[in-house]
């Protein structure tokens, strides 16, 4: 009998094109393309006289740099048009399908994957964009890369890899009331820090990760890269099978079968080793937020924002300082309370149809704060409309959220969606940095139904009091 | 690719004020790096002036004095050192051309990001992972504005008298010392690439993604 393997093991195995040593070249299955980290991996094919491989392997759509107002009459930035346009005009002498900007499949690279069955267990999977993890929530191997590794893949449909090492996440239990996959998520990155994923894979299991719906395990994934690991995966079952069947490109008939057949031998075996592992209790956990510059900087919504004077490493104290000299919060006191300016929900991490149903849930027959201006970015046409069937567009427009096209927005701001310096924002996309979500802003991250919360509060709050 | 083999030059260190205490910045993440209203660019050059943009200049545009970059003798750094977890986040590649462009080629740090530490590979750059402990040990000949040479071949930095020797991965080294074309060695191995399209295709073929 062959040694027990984990699920990355089977993947990285079966798509190893040559080995030599640490010399290894790994087929790529899919590649999703978008306007930002493209134009320079196209202009370097031209440039040498080289074709894309195999074109029908990858999908293209603009999401980063697309106004997420009425676009019909043309971008409005000339910068912006020029990258979009530049990607539309890349696609078509290359021969990639690409979703146009008026098309309603439109939206973010890793929301259309899936929602497209374009995403499907066992495959390579990667993106010019970090938060390509996402993918790893159907038991993919999907990973962000750089822009020479874009025209890599373009040119060789391979990339050339060292394998990372197994790090297994057990979250046992069953969550509470309004502790979402976001929470999970946060409070992984909290427990080993934006470093603690480095070199690795991590591999979600145990009861609470099983118990995710597909949009939630599609968070968890995605936040993995804020752990400092390139992949996330979660085993596929029966909830990844019946989400991908009958999607527009997801494998009909006989084909369907036999890569059914196929991912049920994916999960990780029984006795698979793993490099490093952690177990949380997902029982233990409240609803979370951030409070500094860092998505590490987890607190839980009833906790206190912590002291520099507190820290021992030097390091990791004077980048509390700083952090908090950013953020302009007082060591030590709650973070409930804490006054916001804005609110942002959407993005690839939190921009699904679960979660705008998870937010109006929260809003319905409620105001929007007097101080606050809040948004909804749905993740791409597709959800914008069925949230649209669902009526929750007229929860959140009646409550005093905007209802925006879809798009990246203010997750990267690379848009006209942005703070203005000094603004607080309670946030459901994935990085709180400084300058995020626009120069001087203040960003805390938290689950759809917690910014929902903030919105009515016009502050930070505990979602379970507007509840109870 | 231009080669490298050593780079003999200023280094600039990247420090956190707590108090009177200075210490090594961590968790430099590429927003920093590069800010994203500068990946509008369909180019790769040119990104240099707005690399660490944010805490480079005031909101009118002008040279915060402070900032390390903006000081003589560090506006010729081609040296970066700072604390770890160096470049997380976005995987945008402007971040190592922006570094490139204002002319530094090594960055030595106690950790990196893996993307971005792929990323630099590409572009000529050698990260560099030390030790903080060693680390420390070069901070206060950076901040005398100390010339610096970092041997590639004999895996050594070297100030004045003193030498660290650092680890260096053997296809990297490779890569950087001959500045070679990864897609061009690649494409050298096109028999391998269409064997193992043919397999999948004769066993596998639901992989081909399904088009109406």
């Amino acid at each position: 009998m062959s040694e027990p393997k984990t699920i990355y093991d089977k993947i990285w195995e079966s798509h190893l094109v040559y080995e030599d040593n640490n010399d290894c070249l790994l087929y790529i299955d899919r590649h999703l393309i978008h306007e930002v980290t493209s134009p320079q991996a196209f202009e370097g094919l031209r440039m040498s006289n080289r074709s894309v491989r195999k074109p029908s392997n990858a999908l293209a759509v603009a999401d980063h740099n697309i106004p997420t107002t009425d676009r019909s009459k043309g971008i409005g930035d000339e910068e912006s048009e020029i990258q979009i346009q530049t990607l539309e005009d890349n696609c078509k002498e290359f021969g990639i399908e690409y979703i146009k900007t008026s098309d309603k499949r439109q939206g973010i690279v890793h929301i259309i994957g899936p929602e497209q069955g374009f995403t499907l267990p066992g495959l390579t999977i990667v993106c010019g964009d970090s938060h390509t993890s996402t993918h790893g929530a159907f038991g993919a191997l999907a990973h962000g890369i750089g822009t020479s590794e874009v025209e890599h893949v373009l040119a060789t449909q391979t990339l050339i890899q060292k394998k990372a090492k197994n790090f297994r996440v057990t979250i046992n239990g069953k969550c509470n009331q309004n502790v979402t996959a976001k929470d999970l998520a946060l409070s992984v990155i909290g427990a080993i820090g934006t470093a603690g994923g480095t070199g690795y894979v991590i591999e979600y299991t145990g009861e609470a990760v099983k118990s995710l719906t597909i949009e939630g395990r599609m968070t968890l994934c995605n936040l993995t890269i804020e752990a400092g690991a390139r992949a996330g995966l979660i085993s596929p079952d029966e909830k990844t099978f019946e989400y991908l069947k009958d999607r527009p490109m997801s494998p009909k008939g006989d084909d369907w079968d036999k890569a059914l057949e196929y991912w049920k031998t994916l999960p990780s075996d029984e006795g698979a080793k793993y490099d490093k592992s952690i177990e949380i209790d997902a029982a233990n956990l409240s609803p979370l937020v951030t409070w500094g510059t860092s998505p590490e900087d987890v607190i839980s919504i009833d906790g206190n924002i912590p002291k520099p004077e507190d820290i021992e490493d030097d390091s990791k104290r004077s980048a509390v300082k700083r952090s908090l000299d950013y953020m302009n919060l007082t060591p030590g006191s709650p973070i409930k309370g804490v006054e916001i300016d804005r609110v942002f929900i959407g993005s690839c991490t939190n921009g699904r149809i679960e979660d705008l149903r998870e937010a109006a849930s929260i809003v319905e027959g409620k105001k929007v704060s007097n101080n606050v201006v809040a948004m909804v970015v749905p993740g791409s046409g597709l959800v914008k409309e069925q949230a649209e069937k669902e009526g929750l567009d007229k929860i959140f427009l009646s409550a005093g959220f905007e209802w925006r096209e879809p798009g990246c927005s203010m997750c990267l701001a690379m848009n006209a969606d942005k703070l203005a310096p000094k603004e607080r924002c309670a946030s459901t996309s994935n990085r709180n940095f400084e300058g995020r979500q626009g120069r001087e802003g203040r960003t805390h991250l938290v689950s759809p139904s917690m910014a929902a919360a903030a919105a009515i509060k016009g502050c930070l709050t505990d979602v379970r009091e507007l509840i109870n | 690719m231009e080669k490298f083999t050593s780079v003999k030059g200023i280094a600039a260190t990247m420090l956190n004020k707590s108090g009177n205490q200075l210490s090594l910045m961590m968790n430099i993440d590429t927003d920093m790096i590069i800010p994203k209203q500068f990946l509008k660019t369909i180019k790769r050059s040119g990104l240099g002036k707005n690399l660490f943009d944010e805490m480079r200049y005031d909101m009118n545009g002008n040279e915060i004095e402070s900032f390390v970059l903006n000081r003589d003798p560090f506006t010729k750094a081609q040296i970066l050192i700072a604390g770890k977890n160096f470049g997380c986040g976005s995987s945008r590649e402007h971040a190592p051309w922006s570094i490139l462009d204002f002319g530094i080629k090594v960055i030595i740090a106690p950790s990196f990001a893996d993307i971005f530490f792929n990323n630099c590979f590409k572009n000529g750059i050698l990260p560099i992972k030390l030790s903080e402990e060693k680390i420390n040990l070069l901070v206060d000949d950076s901040m005398k504005g100390v010339e610096f040479e970092v041997n590639l071949i004999n895996q050594l930095i070297i100030i004045n008298e003193k030498e660290f020797s650092f680890e260096v991965d053997v296809i990297n080294k490779d890569c950087l010392v001959k500045g070679l074309d990864d897609i061009g060695s690649t494409l050298a191995r096109a028999t391998y690439i269409d064997e193992y399209e043919k397999k999948v295709l004769d066993n596998f073929a639901w992989r081909n993604p399904g088009r109406d």
